[in-house]
């Protein structure tokens, strides 16, 4: 871990939404580790910087804007309201005045201005332009990578400037002249090569999926499958390979098996689509988000599946709902009667409301929880038939299964939620420093909730946000494993049919003998 | 790059100190990789490393936490089996900190 000064217990307490004094280059040095050119080539990029960085950079700028309207109007349209300044979870956590949104979106505006306006070109100084230096290259690289893409200022912004598309765009140009992120360029080299982030083979998955059955099965003498690469099975499951190795990921993954067992729909993983999370949009290269999102049709096509599930995982559901289609349809050989692709928090939330599951909810009795919207989940998607459902599904389904549910401050939760501090490919150690800061306004909300609710867990659908969470929240007092998962909760509290615990349920709620 | 040297042995390791050549490892070694993780080795980290080791050699990737906890609830028992246990020897995670001792690559991704 890197070496930080942070300590979180000094700062969990007061408004999460307040205003720093302003700390002018505090983050100055915060940066990634650079890709090596092994990890930088299978991407189709440069492995290092290369000589003519300057003019290739400034050429793919040009082409970005050309080929992005969208681009080029928040670009061109920001009026300096002010608006978004405070609205940064690593604005409020640093107070480094080039975290405001708007500074953020300026280290790449003032060279476009001067390469791309006539004011620009004519006058730079005048219009703010400035010219693409090693040191505007150096500062791209440090803030760009401050950036979770989280889209929370966006929301804020009368002119609905996205920085989030402003960031990806930087990384794009950084990776295209080989200036490469390790952790991100990395991973996704994982997923062309073995199928996941994780680098988890298929020999080892299987022996994990196995694991888990037998763990199952032992707890409530069901024989629950978690099928891998079952041909002819009619869904699809794709989830964060997260959920595949680490805790409480996993305990969502049993959960999900549970459900889909006690639906008695049949349904299958895939190796070779091992994984729902598309890192190439954190790097903001569609080339690669299209490279990776194909693995999923193709695995969908090979298994002769008709419907695709996504597991718990943000912004895998941002690309599966809003671009999946684009990139890689039409998805016409899945059973259009249902949604395509449809998130488990739908899946089993339409059973909740049909009736079909059972729960013992007393069984979460010793959870006090609250729920921490994903950024991408809450601000570039949807669940469900209608507005608002990507907030109150996941809810809904809390509700059902545990009796103590209580939200968090409104200005933090909803389409205005915190980000966790580790998303948009920021969830490396090495960046540890800024993800203590950035995570302070979401744990300052949990406090409150701590504090006047007796609240003991966060619920979350991002495992970014679940493995974020369970390095930080020990930083700031609170225990590691007050992080759960969504269907966790449900596993908790499933009685699935012919189970131990639908057996003691019902024994111990049977009418009397008269 | 910086290196670990050991009893004449230089083994490369990446910026986080994971060896670039875990054909390299040795006991030695993994004794100096956690010092310099303030881990003092005792006979408990040696089961998970070992473990994980073992575990590695078959599936060519660390076990998921989930299944190394079962595996060190078999060996320790109940109470110093589970994944708080787990983090009082490794308080940087076991998966992480105690691959990087035994010589493996860092678990990538969402973890």
């Amino acid at each position: 871990m890197a070496p930080t000064k942070f300590n979180g217990k000094d700062h969990v307490h007061g408004d999460p939404i307040e205003i720093p004094p302003l700390a002018c280059g505090a983050m100055a040095d915060s940066k990634p580790f650079v890709a090596s050119p092994a990890m930088q080539k299978p991407l189709g990029f440069p492995g290092e910087l290369v000589d003519n960085w300057q003019e290739k950079a400034i050429n793919r700028l040009g082409e970005l804007v050309n080929g992005s309207r969208a681009l080029r109007v928040y670009l061109d349209s920001c009026v300096k309201c002010g608006a978004c300044t405070d609205k940064c979870h690593y604005f409020m956590g640093t107070g480094d005045p080039k975290n405001m949104p708007v500074a953020r979106q300026d280290l790449l505006r003032s060279v476009y201005r001067r390469y791309f306006t006539l004011g620009g070109k004519i006058a730079p100084k005048l219009v703010g332009a400035r010219d693409l230096t090693r040191d505007v290259l150096d500062e791209w690289y440090s803030y760009f990578h401050q950036c979770s893409q989280c889209r929370r200022c966006s929301v804020f912004c009368p002119y609905g400037i996205d920085t989030a598309e402003v960031s990806m765009a930087a990384r794009d140009i950084m990776d295209t002249i080989g200036l490469g992120q390790k952790y991100s360029n990395e991973i996704i080299g994982k997923v062309f090569n073995v199928g996941n982030n994780l680098g988890l083979p298929q020999k080892a998955l299987r022996a994990t999926l196995e694991s888990l059955e037998e763990e199952i099965e032992e707890d409530t003498g069901v024989p629950v499958k978690l099928p891998l690469d079952v041909k002819g099975a009619d869904i699809l499951l794709v989830t964060p390979s997260a959920d595949f190795f680490a805790s409480p990921h996993m305990e969502g993954l049993i959960g999900y098996a549970k459900v889909l067992h006690e639906a008695g729909v049949s349904w299958t993983l895939s190796s070779y689509a091992s994984e729902a999370a598309n890192f190439g949009m954190f790097v903001g290269s569609h080339e690669n988000m299209k490279k990776v999102a194909e693995r999923i049709r193709i695995a969908a096509e090979e298994l002769g599946v008709k419907r695709l599930v996504f597991g718990e995982c943000g912004h895998a559901w941002r690309v599966a709902y809003s671009f999946l289609n684009t990139l890689v349809g039409p998805l016409d050989f899945l059973d259009q009667n249902y949604p395509i692709p449809q998130h488990i928090c739908e899946f089993t939330n339409d059973l909740i409301e049909n009736g079909k599951l059972r729960f013992d909810k007393s069984k979460n009795d010793e959870f006090r929880l609250t729920f921490h919207d994903s950024c991408n989940v809450a601000r570039a998607s949807r669940m469900g038939d209608k507005p608002g459902g990507q907030f109150e599904i996941p809810r809904a389904i809390l509700r059902a299964t545990c009796n103590h549910f209580f939200d968090m401050a409104p200005e933090t939760i909803h389409e205005k939620t915190l980000c966790c501090g580790g998303g948009g490919g920021l969830l490396t150690d090495e960046l540890m420093d800024v993800r203590l800061k950035g995570a302070q306004p979401r744990m300052r909300a949990l406090q409150e909730v701590a504090e006047e609710h007796g609240v003991t867990h966060m619920a979350a659908i991002c495992a970014i946000c679940k493995a974020q969470f369970s390095k930080v929240l020990p930083q700031f007092g609170f225990d590691m494993e007050s992080i759960v998962s969504v269907h966790q909760m449900v596993s908790n509290a499933i009685l699935m049919t012919g189970s131990r615990q639908a057996e003691e349920y019902d024994a111990a709620h049977a009418a009397p003998v008269s | 790059m910086s290196s670990y040297e050991v009893n004449g042995l230089v083994a490369e390791h990446d910026e986080e100190g994971y060896l670039k050549d875990i054909h390299q490892w040795n006991p030695e070694l993994a004794g100096l990789i956690a010092q310099s993780e303030n881990i003092n080795m005792t006979p408990d980290h040696w089961e998970v490393v070992n473990f994980l080791r073992d575990y590695y050699e078959e599936y060519q990737i660390a076990p998921a936490v989930r299944i190394l906890v079962k595996e060190m609830t078999k060996k320790f028992g109940k109470e110093k089996g589970d994944q708080k246990a787990l983090y009082a020897l490794f308080p940087y995670g076991p998966a992480k900190q105690a691959c990087k001792i035994a010589g493996l690559p860092k678990p990538t991704g969402c973890v």
